[in-house]
């Protein structure tokens, strides 16, 4: 992981970039091409052919991710029509797991690359700041399974939530002050006391690819 | 459980040892010598089992925790009776079983002599006056190791206990009596469950699903290598070790390594409780601890059988392998029945709160009972039905009834320890022994070797298969934590003389390695622990922003392991979750609380537990700082509707806070009609809540008052940079208007950094602000709080330039004050000096 990605090439270079196994990326192509209909690249409706993501209330956000191109690594910002199988590699490296001979450096980076890709889950506005009508989307995303309910615990939950985020942010806070949303550094600290290297990854063997698709 | 982090172990040791077990200390104490004036002589042999008496049943029926000694059946044709078919006790003796445990529970409650139905009072309070001094000494005695906090901070409580235990084991020798032994059947019917069941009641389950996997080979696999190797070993050591040990055959050895072999739950809590490991060490070895019952369960009796056959055949071996499955699997499936009905009756016991603690005690041990009777896992069964009610029942009983449970649940389980280490203590000095050099060294070798070994081995082969990978440092700790505890001894004792002439040599040894893990090692690993720098458990507490990261999260790999196509962990996990939320919560929570999402129902949790803190602190001085220091308007003051702007919290909670006042009030009031046996004590009760509902009107009035001084210029002032902290954000608010002419001014000075007069401003202050009668002109000065009502509305804090000449004026501008309490509702920019 790190380095900006250039030219899409063949597998080992894929493999160095993102630290896949060449047997991993082989099982995430045959899912790529599965979910793009054999085309080069997928676009936001392939991914309505997946039945188990449609009872995922954040579902909208995952999708979203794909597409963001500050996830892209690239330097611009905004969303991408279509993503190439690089791309998709490049979203799915972020659910690495963590490997045993990461020395602190690594570990600290790695731990802040996933939580700037959380982060800019919660950002829809690519402002760098949680704002609490973002923060408030999220939870009611989060609540959305549940029909009989009304937005204002919803509201209620983010409101707490964003207090309490501002008094672990910035302590004693004036009178005058206003937090006007959480930075990634306030992300940071939000997250200390969760460890996000040991909990956000995903195994990716025996990927099975031969439906639940349709 | 040891020294609890929060410091609930310092009450609970403290107050309630000094004041519940004071008190029967004090009681049995008093039948203690009312015993003696008897003249009667002591019991010569140990008290209890000797005596004919119809109270003490026990040592006359089978004993039905894990092992029957004295039902072997080797008159049974092995291939028509599978193995484990034969332990299911018949239906006479499972009566007689039930007997046995009512008049073993009604002993143990009428420990009080004097309170006994015997027919011969004397030779009752002779035969338990030496069990009960041994037991009401160190109970009083144990409350004392919190208060020299130099040796509990070294010494593990557990070893304390153990030598309080031998101390007074020593004493009662010394005296010329016969201390008690640890009875197994009391051990495994009294004072077992109630640990294991706070263990599986509050399961830290998230982490323990996580790394199932991993516990499960180290219980199952990790125990059987242990057990085998140790006893292969050990029998190997007895047929080379001369003619003390030649005629123990390699059954009797292997039933030796399976006794001692399983790491002890009650150890191993007492010494990790005490030095905050990370959560997954901890799980990993307690877990393990836990789950590795039903192999012992099952090597115990499988060896006991065997020993007692004249051939043992592969048939046999082999229906002892299908037997584990038995009894892990039984064992939990009558876990998760029971659990499941506790869960289904407290659905309906709304209108009984006080007893809503005793379902889950009662179903946990009906569960446990159950399980033990037909010989499966007695603990798999307790933890099984902890996990599976406590989401269920915590949904559907009362706060405080769920305050019980979490407090009686702690008290029970360290009363249960900390009796079990020191009849540790006790059994030791009061045992037979048969010391041999060769066996018991040989003995403790080996246990560690194996597991080293096993570790080593195990965690090899789990590495390839984890996530995230045991380091070296992990497995040190994992293998460290081995310690052996009271489980090992009890199943000991429980050996027969008849199959096992070498009783008292095992008890020795399984003594001596029972003391060795627990002092060498429990009082070595948290130094070990530090010098290794093993990553501690952190402490937080759970937030809502945390809940709601994780709750983010799960999701989130959940839709990436969907993309994928790759059915892991998570996507179960949320089938599971589906699966609950659409059908077991209908069944099993009353009411609309089952349709509320997780989320929810953990921030109503939260809400509720700040409203009670903010009753019980009695006012609005302590309300919990990490809400109350920032206030809404804080982070978005347009969104808001203007009425909300200030209290939105505050209301919410006075509201909830009054509803619980009044809902209780009125049901104090309902039950005060007819009294029954459940009744609270009404008028106490009543009392209390009175005044805390007169308190709280009280502070509610405060606060009003506090709010309506901090609103004022909230609603006035479009400007969000206006609007006012609520009260926590600022001392000073609180400081009653009135009284601020005759307070000595404070000075800020924030509003010139740059001048040079800034320096020397404590000297003038005095004369300065307090000297000076309040005129019109300060009020345009700056922000001087010299409490004069709103009575200037025009005016604003920030001084000009043109009136601030006057060197007394000048001074008078930097005695500053804070602005907060101050209803100007025009003031602008207060902290911006225009004028510099």
């Amino acid at each position: 992981m790190g380095s900006a990605h250039s030219v899409p090439a063949e597998m080992r270079e894929l493999a160095d970039r993102t630290g896949f196994t060449s047997e991993q990326i082989e099982h995430l192509h045959r899912r790529f091409k599965q979910l793009s209909q054999d085309q080069l690249t997928i676009r936001k409706e392939n991914f309505d052919s997946i039945p188990d993501l449609e009872f995922n209330p954040i579902r909208g956000k995952i999708v979203h991710a794909f597409f963001d191109k500050r996830n892209l690594r690239q330097e611009s910002d905004g969303l991408a029509e279509e993503i190439n199988f690089e791309d998709f590699l490049t979203i799915m490296s972020y659910f690495r797991p963590i490997e045993m001979n990461m020395d602190e450096e690594q570990l600290d980076r790695f731990r802040k690359e996933k939580l700037k890709f959380l982060f800019h889950m919660y950002d829809s506005d690519h402002d760098g700041k949680i704002t609490l009508q973002e923060y408030r989307n999220v939870v009611e995303e989060l609540l959305s399974g549940n029909p009989h309910l009304e937005k204002e615990s919803a509201r209620s939950i983010a409101d707490g939530a964003m207090m309490e985020a501002a008094s672990i942010c910035v302590g004693q806070m004036g009178p005058d002050q206003v937090y006007e949303g959480i930075t990634f550094e306030d992300f940071l600290k939000m997250w200390q006391g969760i460890d996000i290297e040991t909990k956000m990854h995903v195994r990716f063997l025996n990927v099975d690819t031969i439906a639940h698709c349709y | 459980m040891g020294t609890a982090p929060d410091g609930w172990g310092l009450w609970q040791h403290g107050f309630w040892g000094h004041c519940v077990l004071g008190r029967v200390t004090a009681r049995l104490c008093w039948a203690l010598w009312a015993g003696r004036p008897g003249g009667q002589p002591r019991a010569p042999s140990h008290p209890i089992p000797s005596h004919p008496i119809p109270s003490h049943p026990i040592p006359s029926h089978p004993i039905p925790s894990h092992p029957i000694p004295s039902h072997p059946i080797p008159s049974h044709p092995i291939p028509s009776h599978p193995t484990w078919m034969q332990w299911i006790p018949t239906p006479g003796e499972a009566w007689g079983l039930w007997g046995s445990a009512d008049a073993a529970l009604s002993t143990s409650l009428v420990a009080h002599p004097s309170l006994g139905c015997s027919s011969d009072p004397e030779t009752r309070a002779g035969s338990s006056s030496v069990p009960v001094a041994t037991v009401s000494l160190p109970l009083s005695l144990s409350p004392g190791f919190h208060v020299i906090p130099s040796v509990s901070s070294i010494v593990p409580e557990s070893c304390l206990l153990i030598v309080v235990g031998l101390l007074v084991g020593g004493l009662i020798k010394g005296v010329g009596e016969k201390p008690p032994i640890l009875k197994s059947d009391i051990f495994f019917l009294f004072l077992l469950p109630p640990i294991i069941l706070d263990a599986g009641y509050f399961l830290p389950l998230r982490p323990f699903t996580e790394n199932l996997g991993t516990i499960l080979i180290f219980a199952v696999v990790g125990t059987l290598w242990n057990a085998f190797f140790l006893g292969g070993l050990m029998y190997a050591v007895c047929q080379l070790g001369g003619p003390g040990l030649n005629h123990i055959g390699l059954l009797a050895n292997l039933l030796f390594g399976s006794i001692i072999s399983a790491v002890d739950p009650v150890a191993v809590l007492a010494v990790f409780e005490e030095i905050h490991i990370n959560e997954l060490l901890h799980i990993l070895v307690f877990g393990e601890s836990l789950l590795n019952d039903a192999v012992t369960v099952v090597l115990y009796h499988l060896f006991e059988e065997f020993a007692s056959f004249e051939q043992v055949t592969i048939l046999d071996i082999i229906l002892g392998f299908l037997s584990f499955f038995v009894v892990s699997l039984g064992g939990v499936l009558v876990g998760v029945i029971y659990g499941v009905i506790a869960a289904f009756t407290s659905r309906f016991t709304s209108h009984i709160r006080v007893i809503e603690p005793l379902f889950v005690f009662l179903y946990s041990y009906m569960a446990y009972l159950s399980a033990e009777l037909f010989h499966l896992s007695g603990i798999m069964a307790l933890i099984a039905a902890g996990v599976v009610m406590r989401p269920y029942v915590e949904a559907n009983i009362s706060h405080k009834s769920h305050t019980t449970i979490k407090y009686f649940l702690k008290m029970w389980s360290s009363v249960s320890e900390t009796l079990i280490f020191i009849f540790l203590g006790v059994s030791t000095v009061a045992g037979h022994h048969y010391w041999n050099w060769t066996f018991v060294i040989s003995t403790l070798f080996f246990c560690l070797i194996a597991r080293v070994l096993g570790v080593l081995v195990l965690t090899w082969f789990i590495n390839k298969f984890r996530i995230v990978k045991l380091t070296p440092k992990d497995q040190f700790i994992i293998a460290y934590g081995g310690l052996r505890g009271a489980i090992a001894f009890s199943l000991g004792y429980l050996l027969d003389y008849k199959h096992f002439g070498m009783r008292d040599m095992f008890l020795t040894a399984i003594i001596t390695v029972i003391f060795f893990t627990v002092f060498v090692q429990g009082m070595t690993i948290r130094p070990l622990v530090d010098l290794l720098a093993v990553k501690k458990k952190q402490e937080t507490k759970r937030s809502i922003n945390e809940e709601i990261h994780t709750q983010f999260l799960d999701h989130l790999l959940t839709g990436i392991e969907d993309i994928c196509g790759h059915y892991g962990h998570h996507h179960w996990k949320d089938k599971l979750n589906r699966f609950n939320k659409k059908y077991v919560k209908k069944c099993l929570i009353a009411g609309e609380r089952s349709k509320e999402p997780q989320l929810i129902a953990f921030y109503h949790k939260m809400e509720m537990k700040q409203a009670i803190e903010l009753v019980e602190s009695g006012g609005i001085g302590k309300i919990p700082s990490a809400v109350s220091t920032v206030s809404i308007q804080n982070i978005n003051p347009q969104t808001l509707p203007l009425e909300r702007v200030l209290p939105a919290l505050s209301k919410d909670k006075e509201e909830e806070i009054r509803k619980i006042l009044r809902t209780n009030l009125q049901k104090t009031r309902q039950r005060l009609r007819s009294y029954n046996r459940h009744t609270l004590v009404a008028d106490p009760y009543e009392e209390a809540w009175n005044q805390m509902l007169l308190r709280r009107q009280k502070a509610r009035q405060l606060e009003q008052k506090m709010n309506n001084y901090l609103t004022v210029p909230a609603h006035k002032v479009d400007s969000p940079t206006m609007s006012r902290a609520r009260i926590g954000s600022d001392p000073l608010a609180y400081e009653p208007k009135e009284d601020s002419e005759n307070l000595p001014i404070i000075t800020i000075d924030p509003a010139s950094p740059q001048s040079p007069e800034s320096v020397d401003l404590m000297s003038e202050e005095p004369k300065g602000c307090s000297g000076l009668p309040p005129s019109p002109e300060e009020d345009e000065e700056g922000l001087v709080m010299r409490v004069k009502e709103p009575s200037s509305p025009g005016t604003d804090d920030v001084f000009t330039p043109g009136n601030g000449d006057s060197p007394s004026n000048q001074r008078m501008l930097r005695c500053l004050s804070d602005p907060g309490p101050r209803p100007e509702p025009e003031e602008g920019e207060p902290f911006i000096p225009k004028g510099q």
